[in-house]
């Protein structure tokens, strides 16, 4: 919203009267309250806004294009429901499991041992590079590099041999290309996190005598990880979002359900569209509020008092507690 | 009197730089120890080489006849494993320049932190113990505050119960009060006082030249990483006998 440029202080009407002043007038002049400034932009700028904003929700409501009755129809369908929570265990895994990987590449990226630290520049180089579209598809096509994976000593002989095609069912590649290209990132996301510490910390932790790994659970990673979480919100936010790629690997997650439909139910396309983006919306704002709590929940001792939630503020406003 | 802490030949260079140059230095059990000297002149580098926070390039240090971060191994020094040096450090308290006391744990997680992890006291009894520890540097109403939440003066206070808490034999201070306001200063000097009366061994690296007359039992001089001069501060205070000491110390009045 735009408010109005800074003016010039206005002309004090205040100065007339004081200059041919009597002790009378000075000292009811004292005792008044000041009349804050106005701002007549700010509420022209608003009306304006919410005008704006009214027109949109009016498009959306009165357009029959966006068939809302269809969009009703297929919000809940079971087929749907079904994409969502494929989504929702893409998104969940690939999750877990990047973050797991992150912070033991960021680890190696900030270790003294040259060749963990190359090794995890390289990784991340790799992955970072990689479009992930390139990726799930060069994954899901593996059986054409190696027919066979195996489980035993490196060049060695092997203690279990999988058939690749047996292993790399397209879940399975859904997830492990989500969690490499998760990985590189979050790892990025966890090192920048960790050298926003102040290194006095490590050091005050060493002269206690805290045992190294302990020194990064209980000082560093806490204090990590207040700015770890806005920056990793957003890659989550993007990591759910990606998952939508998957749908190239015949994987049927929320929009794959919703392209699937649209191909089949012609002429639904748009209420499909807006059944996929209405779920992501959704989603991307459960994540949100998570979020804005673990925010608070971390900013434990870095702020001096903690702003009161927006429930909180509701629950004031609304006099229910004080 | 017996010797707390001897540092013999010690030498620590970065780069062209000789910062600790063969450095020979004593304290004694029981009293208060003060290395003065100009900016630069390595003293809390040779703090720092007592708890083997700055490992040296030569020399040695002991702490009460044990050898501090080495063993001897064929005739030669060799660095201990991490975990050792560790556990070394656990008996001597550190009390740094900076406040660096842990801003996302309370006071009171602060000071229990490294009796449990490294000494294995149940949480209780250290909870009990840091409530004693925090009233004896005039703390009792901070105990669940966070340290940001305090004062500079206190935060000092609460680093000086979080070494204390390790119960060790000697604690070392590097400039304890140079981020401190003048006004908070005193809160902070009366602790050591009070800690020096109850006969704790304290070597203390200090820009306060009025503390170090008061309190301290031995004042050594240091300068281009070399000590120029020591003794009881009757002595290196006000009769310096050596003319950089004098330079030195005319420069602050």
């Amino acid at each position: 919203m735009t408010s109005s440029p800074p003016k010039p202080p206005p002309e004090t009407e205040l100065a007339k009267p004081v200059q041919e002043t009597t002790d009378e007038l000075v000292e009811k002049l004292a005792s008044r309250k000041v009349v804050p400034l106005r701002h007549p932009w700010r509420w022209a700028a608003a009306a304006v806004a919410l005008v704006l904003l009214a027109q949109a929700a009016h498009a959306l409501v009165t357009n029959d294009a966006f068939q809302w009755d269809a969009f009703g129809y297929w919000f809940f369908r079971p087929v749907v429901l079904e994409g969502l929570l494929l989504t929702l265990q893409l998104t969940g895994l690939a999750a877990v499991f990047g973050l797991i990987g992150g912070i033991a590449l960021a680890l190696m990226r900030l270790s003294r041992n040259p060749v963990l630290r190359s090794v995890a520049w390289g990784y991340i180089w790799l992955f970072r590079s990689i479009p992930l579209i390139v990726l799930l598809l060069f994954l899901a096509n593996v059986t054409a590099l190696y027919h066979t994976l195996s489980l035993g000593i490196p060049f060695g002989p092997s203690f279990v041999e999988f058939s690749a095609n047996d292993l790399l069912s397209f879940y399975f590649v859904a997830v492990l290309g989500l969690s490499l290209n998760e990985a590189a990132y979050a790892a990025e996301v966890v090192r920048s996190g960790i050298i926003s510490v102040d290194q006095t910390q490590l050091e005050a932790a060493a002269a206690l005598g805290l045992p190294k790994s302990r020194q990064y659970r209980r000082i560093i990673l806490p204090q990590a990880t207040r700015a770890i979480i806005p920056a990793y919100a957003n890659q989550l936010i993007g990591l759910l979002k990606g998952t939508s790629v998957v749908y190239i690997t015949s994987l049927l997650e929320l929009f794959g359900v919703v392209q699937s439909q649209a191909s089949v139910n012609s002429g639904q396309i748009i209420p499909l569209l807006m059944v996929g983006t209405i779920w992501y919306i959704v989603l991307t704002s459960v994540l949100s509020v998570i979020q804005y709590y673990l925010e608070r929940y971390f900013s434990r001792g870095a702020l001096r008092i903690l702003p009161l939630t927006p429930f909180q503020r509701f629950l004031r406003a609304a006099g229910v507690a004080r | 009197m017996t010797v707390a802490v001897t540092v013999r030949g010690a030498v620590k260079t970065y780069g062209p730089h000789r910062v600790l140059d063969e450095v020979d230095f004593t304290a004694r059990a029981g009293e208060v120890t003060a290395i003065i000297g100009p900016s630069g002149s390595g003293k809390s580098t040779l703090l720092r080489a007592i708890n083997h926070l700055e490992p040296l390039d030569s020399g040695f240090v002991t702490v009460h006849g044990e050898l501090i971060g080495v063993r001897i191994h064929r005739g030669r020094l060799r660095e201990l494993s991490e975990r050792a040096i560790l556990r070394q450090r656990s008996h001597i308290g550190f009390v740094f320049q900076s406040l660096n006391l842990f801003p996302h744990l309370s006071v009171v997680e602060n000071v229990i932190e490294a009796p449990i992890v490294t000494q294995g006291v149940p949480k209780r009894e250290a909870i009990a113990r840091a409530k004693e520890l925090l009233a004896k540097v005039g703390l009792s109403d901070k105990v669940d505050a966070y340290p940001r939440q305090l004062s500079g003066g206190q935060q000092q206070r609460v680093a000086i119960a979080r070494a204390l808490a390790l119960e060790p034999k000697l604690i070392l201070f590097d400039e304890p009060t140079s981020a401190l306001d003048p006004e908070l200063v005193g809160e902070v000097l009366t602790v050591i006082r009070d800690l020096a009366a109850a006969g704790t061994t304290m070597v203390v690296v200090t820009h306060e030249i009025g503390f170090a007359r008061e309190v301290a039992d031995h004042v050594v001089f240091l300068d281009a990483g070399r000590v120029v001069e020591e003794g009881p501060p009757s002595e290196v205070l006000y009769t310096p006998s050596h003319e950089r000491t004098r330079e030195f110390l005319g420069k602050l009045v």
